[in-house]
């Protein structure tokens, strides 16, 4: 099969469309993900602890 | 010579006592501190040249008859001079803190860190010495010719395989978002520079070198590389900073930590896709071009989500916003960055981009970003940071921060409330037409309406270049202030401690 122009046109607006779809639903499902959300306010907390020694 | 100075360094160091283990129980700073340094002496240089290249504009005899002055030159050693030297150091030296910081592990290594930092201003040393002689590659932003190019994807490399390696030896179990914003732009930049730079020189001992890349793909290749060295240069690296030294400072974690990683997949999914906005009205396929349209006008929701996530963060310690000139600094960088998000997106709206490309408005854009988000959100980190890395309890003078403060923001306002004004003239002279169908306006009565706003412009230069300067000296007081007597062994500001102005 040729690659010409038209068929890059036809595989950005059919399967790039579809792929930044599918990936913005991944994330979605990650962010919300209810067992995530310990984890999240864990590391957004943690960076204030003033201990400055790396962990043994 | 350079082989020669790392002979002595190497020779000198032979004598000195054996390490001892208790090194290992603490955090490698001495590559983060030598980045700081650098940073601030390549603000200083760069925006000397930024404010020599304005008055060049008003007063063009400035270049005393000599090739070099010439604004052809100038101008690319004060970009490269401030984004790359300014802000690539700035952002090596914070993102060895934060990586460290955030993973609760040490570099794995003492002489990888060395190699980036050193490098990486051997580099910016190369390209800039290269401009002022005539070398370069004519790609914006990515002026340096492929000696240089070549160097710098060594040293990209090693600076990823450092930060990866790192982040393996973490103890923390998740990686904290500023870290994934770091990686983000120095994974993207590796492969923008070395696709935008794949070139075939004239010799092996010749400087000059031609794109492999031909007509409209090179112009769409250096601009997929050009405004996405914005994107992920100039912003994802910064929102590192913000996201980890804006709390730490605030001492209040990030208000939503879910939307911070919503605005990083956003972000880091939708700018690869804006670049053709740079290339409206040309040879670029119309449908490329409405492409690069829509995907900067969705990226106002990331870029916004990141904007007010900051500010959120600072519902309810606004008091301390306004004593504290240093989260002020990080306020005034946050907001900045909502503004010139917008005026992007707006900017890349083709009927919109007709009026505004190739006038001032569009360096009135990048300076807002540039000034007012990049630099504002540098400075604030650094005087966070300053502080905690050499022990000492506070800055040498919180007055000079603040002085710092207006004069960066004196500066930033007065530099794009010209180039706006300028911009706006010069776009609708562009395009006036008298009855009988003519332009009404030569380029030449466009260039002469535009002087006051040269001089205006250079006038803010002056402003913002003279904060750097304070700031510079008040890091260097900072450093030879005498130490605390005992390490606090305490990263994060103490609330009671945080310099504050007329105290």
């Amino acid at each position: 099969m040729e690659i010409d122009h038209n068929a890059l046109v036809f595989f950005s607006k059919s399967w790039g469309l579809l792929y930044l779809g599918g990936f913005a639903v991944c994330v979605v499902v990650y962010t919300f993900w209810p067992s995530n959300k310990k984890r999240f306010v864990r590391a957004k907390e943690s960076i204030l602890d003033p201990v400055d020694k790396p962990w043994q | 010579m350079a082989g020669l100075l790392c002979a002595i360094v190497v020779i000198h160091s032979y004598y000195e006592p054996e390490p001892t283990p208790d090194r290992l129980s603490s955090y490698y700073d001495p590559p983060i501190k030598a980045g700081i340094a650098m940073s601030m002496a390549w603000a200083v240089f760069a925006m000397f040249v930024g404010v020599w290249v304005a008055l060049l504009l008003a007063w063009p005899e400035l270049t005393f008859d000599q090739p070099w002055a010439g604004f052809g030159r100038l101008r690319p050693v004060h970009t490269t001079g401030v984004i790359f030297g300014f802000g690539g150091n700035a952002l090596i030296a914070t993102s060895f803190h934060v990586m460290q910081r955030t993973s609760r592990a040490r570099m794995p290594d003492q002489i990888s860190p060395w190699f980036v930092l050193a490098g990486y201003n051997l580099f910016c040393i190369l390209s800039v010495s290269g401009y002022f002689i005539g070398i370069t590659q004519s790609k914006e932003y990515a002026e340096a010719e492929w000696y240089a190019d070549i160097w710098l994807v060594i040293v990209w490399v090693t600076y990823f395989v450092l930060y990866i390696r790192t982040i393996a030896r973490r103890k923390e179990p998740h990686i904290y978002v500023a870290n994934w914003y770091f990686l983000a732009f120095i994974l993207v930049v590796a492969i923008l520079h070395i696709v935008n730079n794949i070139a075939v020189p004239v010799s092996i001992g010749h400087a000059k070198s031609y794109t492999v890349w031909a007509g409209v793909q090179d112009a769409m290749v250096q601009w997929w590389y050009g405004h996405n060295a914005v994107a992920f240069f100039l912003t994802a690296g910064f929102l590192g900073m913000l996201y980890y030294y804006l709390p730490v400072r605030a001492q209040r974690p990030i208000f939503s930590y879910r939307l911070s990683i919503l605005s990083f997949w956003g972000i880091t999914f939708f700018y690869m896709w804006a670049g053709s906005h740079h290339l409206h009205y040309t040879a670029l396929p119309h449908w490329v071009q409405t492409l690069g349209m829509t995907f900067s006008v969705m990226l106002l929701v990331p870029s916004w989500a990141s904007a007010g996530n900051a500010l959120l963060t600072l519902n309810g310690a606004w008091h301390r916003v306004r004593d504290d000139a240093t989260l002020r600094f990080m306020m005034v960088a946050a907001v900045f960055y909502g503004l010139s998000t917008f005026e992007g997106s707006f900017m890349a709206i083709r009927p919109v981009n007709s009026l505004s490309h190739y006038t001032d408005w569009t360096v009135g854009h990048v300076h807002a970003g540039a000034l007012g988000w990049v630099a504002l959100i540098t400075f604030g980190s650094f005087y966070t940071l300053v502080p905690s890395l050499w022990k000492r309890e506070r800055m040498y003078s919180a007055g000079l921060v603040e002085v710092h403060f207006w004069l960066a923001l004196a500066g930033t306002l007065v530099y794009v409330f010209a180039m706006w004004n300028s911009g706006v003239i010069q776009g609708l002279m562009w395009r006036t037409y008298t009855k009988e169908g003519t332009l009404a306006y030569s380029f030449l009565d466009s260039l002469v309406a535009m002087r006051p706003y040269y001089v205006a412009r250079a006038f803010g230069g002056i402003l913002f270049l003279a904060g750097a300067i304070v700031g510079s000296y008040n890091i260097w007081m900072t450093v030879r202030a005498v130490p605390q007597a005992a390490d606090t062994g305490k990263d994060a500001p103490q609330p009671e401690k945080v310099a504050v102005a007329g105290e």
